[in-house]
C-alpha cells in the first residue's frame, strides 16, 4: 500500500529560513541546510523548498542552499518561488530538485507548464494554487496571495493538469494560519476532479487534523504543513504514530 | 569506481551525491574507457523509454553495456534504467530493450483498480520473495520511493522485491550480474543508502 506522504515546507529568503523555527536540539535553525537533515532523520517524507527571495544575490544564495541540501538529503525535494521559465526549472533541477512547483509563473506563462512537463516529465512538473473564497466560488490568487485572478480554483487545476502537471498543492488562504484544520471542501472538490497527487496545506494545527483529512478525503496523498512543524508543535514521528493506530498507511 | 551512465536522461545531481554519502568514488560518464574501468555500472533514467533506448544507441552504449555485463561486471538499472534491462516495452508502441533480463514493460493503467492513481508517486512497502544481497541490511514493509507509470511483468524467476499497489507490481528484479530497482534507491533515504552500500561492496 503507497503511504500518506507528510511535508514540512521550508520558506527561503536569502538562503535562510525565513518562518520562525523552534527546535531545542536543533542549533542552527535558520540554515535550511540543517534544517532539512533533520526533518529528513525524523520522518519527513519529502521536502518542500520555497524561496522568497526577490534579488538575483538571494536567487544565488537559494540555489547554493539548494545544491548543499541535496547533497546531505536523499528523500525528494520539491522547490518553488519565482519560477517562470524553463531556465527557473534548469536553474533548480540543476542544484538537485526533483520536482518544481509553478504558482504564479504558470498563470502569467499558460504555455510554462506544457513546455516543462515536455522537457522534464509530468513527475517534474507541479501546480501549486494559492486559493480563496470569494462570494462563495474558490478563486484562484497570484503573487503570493495578493491578487485575485478571478479564475474559479478547480477548472484551473483541472487545465494545468491535463497540460501534464504530475501534481498538485491545494493551499487554501482561507484555512492558512488560522491551524483549525485543512479546507475540506476544496479539497475534496480537486480530488474529484483529478487523478494525479493532491497535496493538501494550510490549516494544520494538530495532529488530529491530519487524521480528519486522511480519514475524510482518502483520495489525498499528503498533508504539507510548515509552523507546527517548525515550532515543534507536531513532531513528526508522533504523527505518525497517530496516523498510524488510526490505521491510515504511513512510513515510519 | 562506480560509473554512472550518462546519456542525456535525467538529472545524476542526487544519484552521484548519494554515492558520495555512503564513502563510494562515482563518476557521471559516457566514456568507454571510464566505463570500461568502472568496477560497477548504474544505468540511470528517467522520461520516456523510446527516447531512452534511443539515446543509448546513438552513443553506441547499448552494445558497449552489454558487452561489459558478459564481463561479468555488476550492471544495476535504476526506474526507466531498469525497464531498458528487458526485452521490450509497451510504453507508447512496441519498442525493443536491452534484452538482458527477461520481461516486459506495461502500463499501469487498466491493469490496477481504476481508482487508483497513475503514475504510481510515493513510498510503497518492499516485499522480499526471495533473499538478495541488494536487501540484506532492509526488513520486509520497509518503504522505497517510487515514480513510474508502466511496471515490468513476465520477468520469470529474476523478481528479487515487490510492491504492492493494488496489484504486486515487481520492485526489483537481478539476473547474475544484471540488477534493477524501479524505485529510486537515492531518493529513499536510509532505506536506499544501504541498497546502493550493499551494491558497492558486493565482491565481483
Amino acid at each position: 500500500m503507497i503511504t500518506k506522504r507528510i511535508i514540512p515546507c521550508l520558506d527561503v529568503k536569502d538562503g535562510k529560513v525565513v518562518k520562525g523555527v523552534n527546535f531545542e536540539k536543533l542549533k542552527e535553525v535558520a540554515c535550511p541546510v540543517e534544517l532539512a537533515k533533520y526533518y529528513s532523520a525524523n520522518g519527513a517524507d519529502e521536502l518542500v523548498f520555497y524561496d522568497i527571495t526577490a534579488s538575483a544575490e538571494g536567487r544565488k544564495l537559494f540555489t547554493d542552499v539548494l545544491k548543499r541540501t541535496a547533497s546531505e538529503v536523499f528523500i525528494p525535494l520539491t522547490v518553488g518561488g519565482g519560477i517562470r521559465s524553463l531556465s527557473d526549472f534548469e536553474r533548480v533541477l540543476s542544484c538537485g530538485a526533483d520536482k518544481v512547483s509553478v504558482n504564479s509563473g504558470a498563470i502569467a506563462n499558460p504555455d510554462l507548464i506544457k513546455e516543462s512537463a515536455r522537457r522534464y516529465g509530468n513527475q517534474c512538473v507541479v501546480i501549486s494554487a494559492d486559493i480563496k473564497q470569494v462570494n462563495g466560488a474558490f478563486h484562484v490568487f497570484a503573487k503570493g496571495g495578493r491578487e485575485d485572478t478571478g479564475m474559479d480554483a478547480v477548472p484551473w487545476i483541472v487545465r494545468c493538469v491535463r497540460e501534464g502537471a504530475g501534481e498538485v498543492v491545494v493551499n487554501s488562504m482561507d484555512t492558512d494560519g488560522v491551524k483549525n484544520g485543512f479546507d475540506l471542501e476544496l479539497l475534496d472538490a480537486v480530488c474529484k476532479a483529478v487523478d494525479v497527487p493532491v497535496i493538501a496545506s494550510g490549516g494544520a494545527g494538530k495532529q488530529e487534523h491530519f487524521v480528519e483529512l486522511f480519514k475524510t478525503i482518502p483520495t489525498v496523498d499528503a498533508g504539507l504543513a510548515a509552523s507546527v512543524f517548525h515550532f515543534g508543535e507536531i513532531a513528526i514521528p508522533d504523527l505518525k504514530q497517530t496516523l498510524k493506530n488510526e490505521n491510515i498507511v504511513v512510513r515510519l | 569506481m562506480i560509473a554512472i551512465v550518462d546519456y542525456g536522461v535525467g538529472n545524476l545531481f542526487s544519484l552521484q551525491s548519494s554515492f558520495k554519502r555512503i564513502g563510494a568514488d562515482a563518476v557521471v560518464t559516457s566514456d568507454e574507457t571510464t566505463l570500461k574501468n568502472a568496477s560497477k555500472i548504474i544505468l540511470p533514467g528517467v522520461g520516456a523509454f523510446a527516447d531512452a533506448i534511443q539515446k543509448l544507441k546513438e552513443r553506441n552504449l547499448d552494445e558497449f553495456l552489454k558487452s561489459q555485463v558478459k564481463t561479468g561486471k555488476y550492471m544495476m538499472g535504476i526506474c526507466l534504467g531498469m525497464q531498458l534491462l528487458f526485452d521490450e516495452s509497451h510504453e507508447y508502441g512496441v519498442h525493443q530493450g536491452l534484452g538482458l533480463i527477461q520481461g516486459r514493460v506495461i502500463p499501469m493503467r487498466g491493469l490496477i483498480d481504476e481508482k487508483l492513481k497513475v503514475p504510481h508517486i510515493g513510498w510503497n512497502g518492499l516485499q522480499f520473495p526471495k533473499p538478495h544481497f541488494l536487501f540484506k541490511d532492509l526488513k520486509e514493509g520497509d518503504c522505497a520511493y517510487f515514480v513510474h507509470s508502466y511496471f515490468a511483468t513476465d520477468c520469470a524467476e529474476n523478481v528479487i522485491a515487490t510492491t504492492e499497489y493494488d496489484k504486486i507490481l515487481t520492485a526489483s528484479v537481478a539476473k547474475d550480474n544484471v540488477l534493477g530497482c524501479q524505485f529510486h534507491p537515492e531518493k529513499s533515504g536510509e532505506v536506499g543508502l544501504k541498497i546502493l552500500k550493499a551494491f558497492v561492496e558486493q565482491k565481483d
